[in-house]
């Protein structure tokens, strides 16, 4: 089952030399044989019988009706693209047979390239003879998949800094609740967004407080702490909100902002240019969590802390504040994320409603490897599978929507199970730091 | 089966191969006194009455003007929390306001057992996996596998009396125990951290019977549209332990019956004595000639079973007329609550299922006679696991003693000091 002898036999190549240990790894071309097999199951062994005719059309639109520059929609034949699809698949996955016989890593960018030939494909069979509003697709999944970025963001950080983090739901919840409330409260959604800030920043407060300082197992404040915010706020739902939703409940949403030329790009403008104030927030976080985390001193500190916290000590870092500080910081940018709920998707707030995406969002943090691009990467997947599926639901599709809904939840069981590259979490995460 | 460490767990290769964090987390917990659970539950249930206090009407109108006459506010402030627990107690255990004698008035106690039932199953299952030092966060998904085995067993299979009740509880039971049998398959042979698979696992649960529920021919009602599954035949519900005038089942012994046998597994077989090594170091009891893995897997499927026991008690026991996907209502997860605070003992997790059962059938009293919402509940109950999880802080707040180790009390004051302050 495993591949894990073969993963370490040509592993003493240079003995102190700066050139990174060859790993050969059977992991990433398995994976791509895997899915190419599913692909050519569903698209000629199962096929589209319900289907009248021989070669259904699918259509993709790729404007919207107030795009100043009009693209014609484009029309794939169902034959035609599976078998060139199919195709292409198989000639990565040699690919990476090839490249990992040479022990070298199959790149990122295979991988990505890979997984969109298997969603073309999928999606042209999925939808054949229908049309696919792709911009409205595409740019759903965007929306959908805020704040699970949001929640990896914090995520990522909180676990590099050593802290397991499952009050990732609790975060969002918590952020979303007081989101509702300061917004409607104040009339001001931007004074929600920072409430809800502080509302994230206040559960990461209760997670650091009992993990760092009463070395309570870091997993169980975890799942308790969503359990009583869970509580918390459907208490007070009840008890306030409900009797007095005016006042208490009626925020005012986020306008979504037309970023002026950026917008007009063919495709991507309204896929990525016309959101709301915490989408064009988001891109911001990224870039910063990523610069500040692999360019900065900061960063540096944080990865030191949580992978090797007695090193660190030794030269100096106060390990306790480090991670403090950090999980703080990390609390934040996710209760930011849990303002989306209430600010910009529903515009109030309702009993359970991060309905599981906090552990969507601690999935993508793991199928991420701990690497905010990545992370956001995977948050993009899960977030575009589960916009698909309200897609195709309309559309009529022939996969039950449950089986798309399960796909993040899998994929992370696979990640986690190794089947798929290595996942490593930092070192020290989970526990807590001993001064000897 | 080597000893060599495999790829995903290389964290513990440099170091000097001492328990894992979990395993003594779990010493700490079980090692904690008595009086820490007592006062974990006081302290829950002041944090509650705050709360009460807090989002209490006639408090917020009687605060306006505290200052002028504060008994006011006072007095409101113990007539809500008053009313709430005292409602509490109606609720849970003994009705003393009904005059319709003494069968009516006992009611809530029974109807507390009811409800600590799944409780107390699904908690032994946790319990068993911290023994080992695994979190079984999967209650919710084992329930629901099961839940739907047994279901499905329940109410398309007929069978012949009692054969069709135990066979369905069987094969509900194996449901669960191979849900949980995944878990720890997936921990032995690739080092999958369970935390994450049982959460994982949770959700694939949730929408594989979600579309099984929907799926005519599968587990949906035939001739309907709702996602819910046709009624338990007559045959495979649970009989009925005093009567139809209370809703206490046959379930209740079973979970009895359960409770013996983890007793007697930890503490008595040669299976427990194992699964308690590994529980105090799993790289000890490798060296002793235990094979960890095989104990991983062995302890998932246990712990699974005994997860399904209490979905089985869902479908056959209280949800008879049919049940949807949400049949699980939070079990799953107070499970958890219920193993930490019965210290993960079988007969701790028995009595602390009862007292989360009292909760849990009290909070409707509570809701309907003061307009408390359940979500409370909720509430309390978290508080208690952190109170019990962070002995030191329950420690703090009431000036007691830190007994760290078995010996520590001993330690001069300022070696204790020192302690403290690092």
């Amino acid at each position: 089952m495993t591949a894990a002898p073969a993963t370490t036999a040509p592993a003493a190549t240079t003995p102190g030399g700066a050139s990174p240990v060859a790993v050969r790894s059977w992991k990433a071309p398995i994976a791509f044989a895997i899915f190419t097999v599913i692909a050519i199951l569903l698209f000629f062994v199962v096929g589209r019988p319900d289907l009248e005719g021989d070669n259904p059309i699918t259509t993709y639109r790729l404007s919207e009706g107030r795009d100043a520059i009009q693209l014609p929609p484009l029309t794939l034949g169902l034959a035609e693209t599976t078998i060139v699809v199919v195709l292409l698949m198989v000639a990565a996955t040699v690919g990476a047979v090839l490249l990992s016989r040479a022990a070298i890593r199959v790149p990122l960018w295979l991988t990505t390239v890979f997984a969109v030939l298997f969603l073309v494909g999928f999606l042209t069979w999925a939808a054949a003879g229908a049309t696919v509003p792709l911009i409205g697709l595409l740019a759903g999944a965007l929306t959908v998949s805020t704040p699970l970025i949001f929640g990896s963001l914090g995520g990522v950080i909180s676990e590099r800094v050593g802290v397991v983090n499952i009050a990732i739901e609790g975060q969002l919840l918590g952020g979303a609740f007081m989101a509702a409330m300061l917004g409607s409260l104040t009339g001001s959604p931007y004074v929600g967004l920072l409430g809800a800030m502080v509302a994230g920043a206040l559960v990461s407060f209760v997670l650091a407080a009992f993990a760092i300082r009463y070395f309570v197992d870091q997993v169980i404040v975890g799942v308790v702490l969503n359990v009583l915010v869970l509580g918390l706020t459907s208490f007070l739902y009840s008890t306030v909100m409900v009797p007095n939703a005016e006042t208490f409940n009626s925020p005012e949403k986020f306008e979504r902002i037309a970023i002026p030329l950026l917008s007009e790009i063919p495709v991507l403008g309204p896929i990525l240019f016309r959101q709301t104030v915490i989408v064009y927030l988001m891109y911001l976080a990224i870039f910063l969590v990523w610069f500040g985390l692999f360019k900065t001193r900061w960063g540096l500190r944080l990865r030191a802390v949580g992978e090797h916290p007695t090193a660190a000590d030794t030269v100096g870092i106060n390990v306790r504040a480090t991670r403090f500080w950090n999980v703080l910081l990390a609390g934040a940018i996710v209760g930011g994320g849990g303002a989306f709920f209430t600010l910009a998707a529903v515009g109030s707030f309702g009993k359970d409603m991060t309905n599981g995406a906090g552990f969507i969002a601690l999935a993508a943090v793991i199928f991420g490897r701990w690497d905010p691009i990545r992370a956001t990467l995977a948050a993009l997947l899960f977030g575009f599978a589960t916009n698909l599926q309200s897609t195709l639901s309309i559309v009529g599709s022939p996969v039950p929507s449950e089986f798309m809904l399960m796909l993040p939840y899998v994929v992370t069981i696979v990640a986690v199970a190794g089947f798929v590259g290595l996942s490593r979490p930092p070192a020290a995460s989970g526990k807590p730091y001993l001064k000897a | 089966m080597s000893t060599t460490t495999s790829p995903a767990t290389p964290a513990s290769a440099p170091e000097t191969p001492a328990a894992p964090r979990s395993n003594q987390i779990m010493k700490e917990i079980l090692g904690g006194s008595a009086a820490i659970s007592v006062l974990a539950v006081v302290l829950a249930l002041i944090a509650g009455g705050i709360l009460i206090i807090l989002t209490d009407e006639r408090v917020a109108e009687t605060s306006g003007y505290f200052f002028s006459r504060p008994t006011d506010t006072l007095g409101a402030a113990w007539q809500a929390v008053s009313g709430a627990y005292t409602a509490l107690f109606r609720g849970s255990v003994f009705n003393y306001e009904t005059d319709r004698g003494f069968a009516i008035a006992i009611r809530p106690l029974l109807e507390t057992l009811t409800f600590a039932t799944p409780l107390i199953a699904a908690g032994l299952g946790v319990a068993l996996a911290f023994r080992v030092g695994l979190f079984n966060i999967g209650g919710r998904g084992q329930m629901l596998i099961a839940a739907a085995a047994a279901g499905y067993v329940g109410a398309y299979v007929p069978l012949p009396p009692v054969i069709h009740l135990v066979v369905a509880l069987v094969v509900g039971i194996i449901g669960g125990a191979l849900w949980g049998g995944i878990v720890g398959l997936l921990k032995a042979r690739t080092g999958a951290h369970e935390v994450i698979v049982t959460i994982m696992l949770n959700y694939i649960a949730f929408y594989l019977v979600s579309f099984l529920l929907r799926t005519p021919g599968a587990l949906q009602a035939p001739g309907q549209n709702n996602p819910k599954s046709g009624p338990m035949l007559e045959s495979a519900q649970y009989p009925s332990l005093l009567g139809p005038q209370y809703n206490i089942d046959i379930g209740f012994i079973l979970v009895i019956v359960a409770t013996i046998y983890v007793w007697y597994l930890l503490n008595r077989s040669a299976m427990g004595f194992q699964f308690r090594a590994v529980g105090e170091n799993p790289h000890a009891a490798q060296v002793a000639g235990i094979n960890v893995k095989s104990v991983y897997v062995k302890v998932m499927l246990i712990a699974g079973a005994l997860v399904g026991l209490a979905g089985v008690q869902q479908v056959l026991g209280n949800f008879t007329g049919g049940f949807a996907a949400g049949l699980d209502a939070g079990i799953g997860f107070d499970a958890i609550t219920v193993a930490l605070l019965g210290r993960s003992k079988p007969w701790g997790v028995f009595f602390a299922g009862i007292l989360f059962g009292a909760l849990k059938a009290g909070s409707f009293t509570m809701q309907s006679a003061e307009g408390i919402p359940v979500d409370i509940v909720l509430v309390v109950q978290s508080f208690i696991v952190l109170f019990i999880a962070a002995p030191p802080l329950v420690r703090a707040i009431f000036r007691l003693p830190t007994p760290d180790g078995s010996f520590q009390w001993r330690k001069p004051a300022i070696a204790r000091k020192a302690e403290v302050s690092k």
